[in-house]
C-alpha cells in the first residue's frame, strides 16, 4: 500500500468582544448569575424581532481583511432550523449562501516549512446559551446569558497534513483575534472553540471520506483528537476497510472519538433567509477604512522574525504573539542601537516571565523601549553581567528610570579593569589548590568552581567572561 | 347607544363633550359582555375593574384615542394580558412587553378593551381553528365572521369595540372586514413596527386596523405609523407630498386573472356595481394583467408555511407555554407538548413548512415559491405604472357557513383576492359595496401602489362617500 496521508480542515468559532450582544442590547459578559443578562429578544419571546448589532459586522470585516478574505459588500443572515433547549428560537440566526467574508488564505510556520491555509469563509452568527447540572437538583437547568453572544465561524480547506500544523493555525488565529482586538480568547470561558474534519488517504489517490469531531474544547485536545482520529482512520484503510462520512464526539478524558451521527441520519437545518433582517449590506469606502485599521499581523511578523532576524520559531512566536511584546521588539531593534537578539532575548525571557507571573500587560509596567535598549547596550558592553541586568530589568519594569543611574544605584556595574580581574583570579588561584590542582590535572571544568569563587569576591560585579580567560592564561601558563 | 358611533364620530362628541370617556367605556363594556356569549370575539375581555386602574383616568384628558376601547387580536402582545394566538400553546401566556402598535394605542389615551379571538396563530379563514371555539357572524350567527381577525371583525360589527387592531398575512384583515361589513386595512408591508405581533410568517405578516368608516382606519393608521427602530423591516416611507386622489382621472386597473377567478355571482355583481360607481363619477377603469396571479395562492403557501414551521419551533414546552405532563425525555417532552398544544391547522402548516425546507425539496418548492413572489412584485410594478389603484373582490363568496366541511385545498384556494397584495406587500384596504340576497355583506377591495397607503386611504373614502352610509352598520 501507497504511503498515507491525513488531511485536516478547521472550523473555529470565537466569541467577539462588542459590549453588546448581536442582535439585542443587552450586555454581553461573561460570568454573570445565570438568566441576568437577558431581554425578550435574546430570551425569543413571542413578538420579538431581531436587530443586527454592525459592530459584530464590522469585526468580521476586520478578521477577513486580516485572513486577506473577499470580503462581500452584501450578504444575507440565514435561520438554521434544530431544536435544543439552550436555543430558545429553535433556530440560530446565521449566514448560509452568502457570508459576509468569501475566499482567503494565511501562512503557517510549523517544522520550519511556511504552509498556506486557505480560508473557505468567515460567516457571523449567534450563541446559544449553556445548559447546567446542578448537584441539589436532577433536571437540568438553562441559563440564557450566552445567548445572542456574537460568534465569528471561520472555515478552512483541509489544508493542513498534522496536529502540529493544525496547532499552529489555531494559535496564530487566536493570537490574530487578538492583535485585531475583536476577541478576548478566553479558552476557558469557551470564548473560542473549533470542529476539527479529518481524512486520511493514500498518497497520490483522491482525498478519503471525512469525520467531523465536536466538542473540541482546547487546541491541546484538538491535537490529540486529530492524532487520535488519524490512527484510528488509518487503522480501518490499512485492514482494508473504508471510513464512513461521520460526525464524531471527541472525548478528551477517555482520549476517544464516539459516533454521533453518520450519513444517514445526517441533520437537515432546513436553512432559509432570515425574514425579520435585511441584507448586511456594506459600501465600498467603510471596507477599506476597516482595512486601515489592521496593523501588522503575527503571521508576518513571525516569518520576518525567522527569515530576516533569524529566530527560532518558538522565539518567534512568543514575540509576534503579543502586540505589545512585537511592539517593543520592533521599536527597540528599529533604533539600530542594540542587537536583535539581545533584545529578543530579554522579552522572551525575562520580561515574557514577568508578564506570565504577574498577570500583566506591558503597559501596566513602566518599561519602555528606550529603557530596554539602554540596557541592551550595556549589556553588550559588559557594562552590566546577565544577573545585574536582570535586576536592572526588574527595576525598569517596577519602576522605569534611567538604566545607568539604576545600574550605579543597585552597585551591579559590572568591572572589566584587566588589573582588578588579574588580581581577582590570584587570590583564588593561591586560595583553592585543589581545584587548580584537579584542573591541571585535565579536570577543566574545575575553571567553574573557580570562576564561581571569584565572582562571589567580587560580589558580583567582574566580568565572568573575563575571569574566566583570566584564570585560563594562568593556569596553562604559570605551571 | 355610544357604542354604535364610529370612533370619528365619537371623538367629535367628546370634544363637544356631550359624552364622557367614561361614559363611551361603560357603554361598549356592557355591550361587549352582553354580546360575548353570542359571536364569541373575545378571548379575554378585561372587566370593570380593570377600567378603573387603566385610561378612565386619562379619558377626559384630549388624547387622540382618550376614552374609546380599542379591541386588539390576541397574536398581538399585551403587557400583562395574557395572549394566546388562541392556541392551547400559549393559552396561560402573559407577555412582560408590549407591541410597538399596543405602545402607539396606549400613548394615544386608547382603552384596550380586550383580545380578540382568531384563527389558531392566525392560521384560517373563518375563525374557526382556534382553542376557544369559532367566531360568530354579527350579522348572520350561522355564518363564520372570517378569518383570521375575526374576533376583531365581529367586535366592531357587533359594536363590542369601536376600534381594532387585526393581522393581515394572506387576507386575514380583508377578509373578516368584508364578510362583517366593516372597513379593513392592511398597509404596506413596512409601515407598520410588527415588533410584538407574534410571528405566522415574517415576511408576510402585517398588523392591519379595523373600523366602522374608512376614517376610522386613517385615524388608527396615523397613529400606528411611526417609525419604530425594533422592527428593521419597518420603514416611514410616505408618498403623501401629491398623494391626490380626486376621483376625476383616478385610473382603477381591473385585474384580468382576478375577473377570471371564480367568485360568486352576487359577489362579483356587487364588486362590479362599486367599480361602476367610480367609474360613473370620472375614474378611468383600466383592463390589466398580473399573470403570475395564477400562482399565488401555491407560492403564499409554501413561503408563509416555510415561515410558520420556523417561528412556531420555539413553542416547545421548555420556557413557556404547554409542557406536557409525562414524557420519557428531551426529545419526547418537545414532542408530546407540541402535539398536545397546537391544533389541526397548525400541524398542517408545520409539516408542510417543514417539508419545502427539507434538503433535497427547498429547491423544488421553497426556492421556486421565492422566484413566483419576485415575478409578482415586478408584475404589480408594471401595473402600478397604469394605474393609481387596483380594484378587486376580496372573497368569492359572501359568507361562511359555521361547521361547513370543506378540504384544506380549496379553502387555501378562496384566498385568490388577498393573497397576491400579500405576496407583494402591497396596502390593500375592504370596504362594504353591498349586500347578498341573505343580508350578507360583500366587501370591495382596492390595491393601491407600495407605500402609496394614503393615496390609498383617500380612494377608499371617496368610495364610502359615493357609496352612501346605508352599508357596513350591523
Amino acid at each position: 500500500m501507497a504511503e498515507l496521508e491525513s488531511v485536516i480542515g478547521l472550523e473555529v468559532h470565537a466569541e467577539l468582544s462588542t459590549s453588546t450582544k448581536i442582535f439585542c442590547g443587552c450586555r454581553n459578559v461573561f460570568g454573570e448569575a445565570p438568566n441576568t443578562q437577558v431581554c425578550p429578544v435574546c430570551l425569543g419571546l413571542p413578538g420579538t424581532l431581531p436587530r443586527l448589532n454592525r459592530k459584530v459586522c464590522d469585526y468580521a470585516v476586520k478578521i477577513g481583511h486580516a485572513l486577506n478574505c473577499h470580503i462581500n459588500p452584501v450578504s444575507r443572515m440565514d435561520r438554521k432550523n434544530y431544536f435544543y433547549p439552550d436555543l430558545p428560537k429553535a433556530y440560530q440566526i446565521s449566514q448560509s449562501d452568502i457570508p459576509i467574508c468569501g475566499k482567503g488564505s494565511i501562512d503557517i510556520i510549523s517544522d520550519g516549512k511556511i504552509r498556506t491555509v486557505g480560508i473557505t469563509r468567515i460567516h457571523i452568527e449567534e450563541d446559544a446559551g449553556k445548559l447546567l447540572h446542578d448537584d441539589g437538583y436532577d433536571g437540568t437547568l438553562c441559563d440564557y446569558n450566552r445567548c445572542g453572544v456574537p460568534l465569528i465561524e471561520i472555515v478552512t480547506e483541509p489544508d493542513m497534513r498534522s496536529s502540529a500544523e493544525a496547532h499552529a493555525f489555531l494559535e496564530l488565529i487566536r493570537s490574530i483575534l487578538r492583535y485585531i482586538d475583536i476577541s478576548d480568547c478566553k479558552m476557558q470561558e469557551g470564548s473560542i472553540r473549533c470542529d476539527v474534519n479529518v481524512s486520511v488517504h493514500e498518497k497520490g489517490s483522491p482525498y478519503g471520506e471525512r469525520c467531523e469531531l465536536k466538542n473540541v474544547n482546547s487546541f491541546s485536545a484538538a491535537v490529540r483528537g486529530i492524532e487520535y482520529e488519524i490512527k484510528r482512520q488509518t487503522g480501518i484503510i490499512s485492514s482494508g476497510g473504508t471510513v464512513e462520512r461521520e460526525t464524531r464526539r471527541w472525548d478528551d478524558k477517555k482520549g476517544i472519538s464516539t459516533l454521533m451521527r453518520n450519513k444517514e441520519n445526517a441533520q437537515d437545518y432546513r436553512f432559509f433567509p432570515e425574514p425579520d433582517l435585511g441584507a448586511v449590506v456594506f459600501d465600498e469606502e467603510h471596507i477599506k477604512r476597516l482595512k486601515e485599521e489592521i496593523p501588522e499581523l503575527p503571521d508576518r511578523k513571525m516569518i520576518r522574525y525567522v527569515k530576516d532576524h533569524g529566530m527560532k520559531e518558538a522565539e518567534a512566536f512568543v514575540i509576534a504573539d503579543s502586540r505589545e511584546k512585537s511592539r517593543l521588539y520592533d521599536e527597540c531593534v528599529s533604533t539600530g542601537r542594540c542587537q536583535q537578539k539581545t533584545a529578543a532575548n530579554f522579552i522572551v525571557g525575562e520580561i515574557t516571565k514577568y508578564m506570565n507571573d504577574t498577570g500583566k500587560s506591558l503597559s501596566e509596567t513602566a518599561l519602555n523601549a528606550e529603557g530596554l535598549v539602554s540596557l541592551c547596550v550595556a549589556y553588550e558592553k559588559g557594562t552590566v553581567s546577565s544577573s545585574g541586568a536582570k535586576k536592572v530589568l526588574g527595576e525598569l519594569i517596577e519602576h522605569g528610570g534611567n538604566v545607568d543611574d539604576i545600574i550605579n544605584d543597585l552597585g551591579v556595574a559590572q568591572n572589566s579593569d584587566a588589573a582588578f580581574i588579574d588580581s581577582l583570579a590570584e587570590e583564588v588561584i593561591a586560595a583553592n589548590e585543589r581545584s587548580v590542582k584537579d584542573y591541571r590535572n585535565g579536570k577543566k571544568n574545575a575553571i567553574g568552581h573557580l570562576v564561581g569563587q571569584a565572582m562571589k569576591l567580587s560580589m558580583g560585579r567582574a566580568d565572568p567572561q573575563m575571569l574566566r580567560k583570566a584564570l585560563e592564561n594562568k593556569l596553562d601558563t604559570e605551571e | 347607544m355610544l357604542w354604535e358611533y364610529t370612533a370619528t364620530e365619537l371623538i367629535g362628541m367628546l370634544h363637544r363633550k356631550e359624552c364622557s370617556g367614561k361614559e363611551i367605556i361603560n357603554d361598549v363594556s356592557i355591550r361587549a359582555n352582553d354580546v360575548q356569549p353570542l359571536y364569541n370575539s373575545y378571548i379575554t375581555l378585561r372587566s370593570a375593574a380593570d377600567t378603573a386602574s387603566d385610561t378612565i383616568c386619562k379619558a377626559d384628558e384630549c388624547m387622540t384615542l382618550s376614552g374609546i376601547p380599542v379591541a386588539v387580536k390576541d397574536n398581538i402582545s399585551t403587557k400583562g394580558i395574557r395572549t394566546t394566538c388562541a392556541s392551547r400553546m400559549l393559552s396561560d401566556y402573559v407577555p412582560p412587553y408590549d407591541a410597538f402598535a399596543v405602545e402607539r394605542l396606549r400613548l394615544a389615551g386608547a382603552y384596550i378593551i380586550g383580545k380578540t379571538n382568531m384563527d389558531e396563530f392566525a392560521m384560517g379563514s373563518a375563525s374557526d381553528t382556534g382553542f376557544f371555539g369559532a367566531v360568530r357572524n354579527p350579522l348572520d350567527m350561522d355564518y363564520s365572521a372570517g378569518g383570521s381577525s375575526g374576533g376583531s371583525a365581529a367586535a366592531v360589527a357587533g359594536g363590542a369595540a369601536v376600534l381594532a387592531l387585526g393581522t393581515d398575512t394572506g387576507g386575514s384583515v380583508r377578509q373578516p372586514a368584508s364578510l362583517c361589513g366593516i372597513a379593513g386595512f392592511c398597509p404596506s408591508y413596512g409601515a407598520v413596527s410588527r415588533y410584538g405581533l407574534i410571528s405566522f410568517a415574517s415576511s408576510l405578516d402585517r398588523i392591519g386596523f379595523m373600523g366602522r368608516s374608512v376614517s376610522d382606519l386613517k385615524l388608527l393608521y396615523n397613529i400606528i405609523n411611526v417609525r419604530d427602530s425594533q422592527d428593521v423591516t419597518n420603514f416611514s416611507k410616505k408618498n403623501s407630498a401629491e398623494e391626490n386622489a380626486d376621483i376625476k382621472g383616478l385610473r382603477i386597473g381591473i385585474v384580468k386573472e382576478f375577473s377570471a377567478a371564480s367568485a360568486d355571482s352576487d359577489v362579483t355583481a356587487a364588486v362590479n356595481a362599486g367599480i361602476k360607481l367610480m367609474e360613473l363619477s370620472g375614474a378611468v377603469i383600466k383592463s390589466v394583467s398580473v399573470p403570475s396571479v395564477s400562482l399565488a395562492v401555491k407560492a403564499y403557501y409554501i413561503i408563509s408555511s416555510a415561515e410558520a414551521a420556523s417561528n412556531l419551533a420555539r413553542y416547545d414546552g421548555v420556557r413557556y407555554g404547554h409542557r406536557a405532563e409525562n414524557f420519557k425525555d428531551l426529545r419526547d417532552m418537545f414532542v408530546r407538548s407540541r402535539s398536545e398544544g397546537f391544533g389541526e391547522e397548525v400541524k398542517r402548516r408545520i409539516m408542510l413548512g417543514t417539508f419545502v425546507l427539507s434538503e433535497g425539496y427547498a429547491e423544488s418548492y421553497y426556492k421556486r415559491a421565492m422566484a413566483v413572489r419576485r415575478q409578482l412584485c415586478t408584475e404589480f410594478d408594471e401595473v402600478f405604472r397604469e394605474c393609481d389603484i387596483i380594484a378587486a373582490p376580496v372573497y368569492p363568496c359572501a359568507g361562511i357557513r359555521l361547521g361547513e366541511k370543506t378540504s384544506s385545498v380549496k379553502r387555501y384556494a378562496a384566498d385568490i383576492f388577498t393573497v397576491p397584495s400579500s405576496m407583494a406587500g402591497l396596502p390593500a384596504v375592504s370596504v362594504p359595496c353591498g349586500k347578498n340576497s341573505k343580508g350578507l355583506p360583500i366587501g370591495l377591495q382596492l390595491i393601491g401602489g407600495r407605500y402609496h397607503d394614503d393615496r390609498l386611504l383617500e380612494a377608499a373614502e371617496i368610495f364610502e362617500i359615493l357609496r352612501g352610509d346605508d352599508y357596513g352598520r350591523a
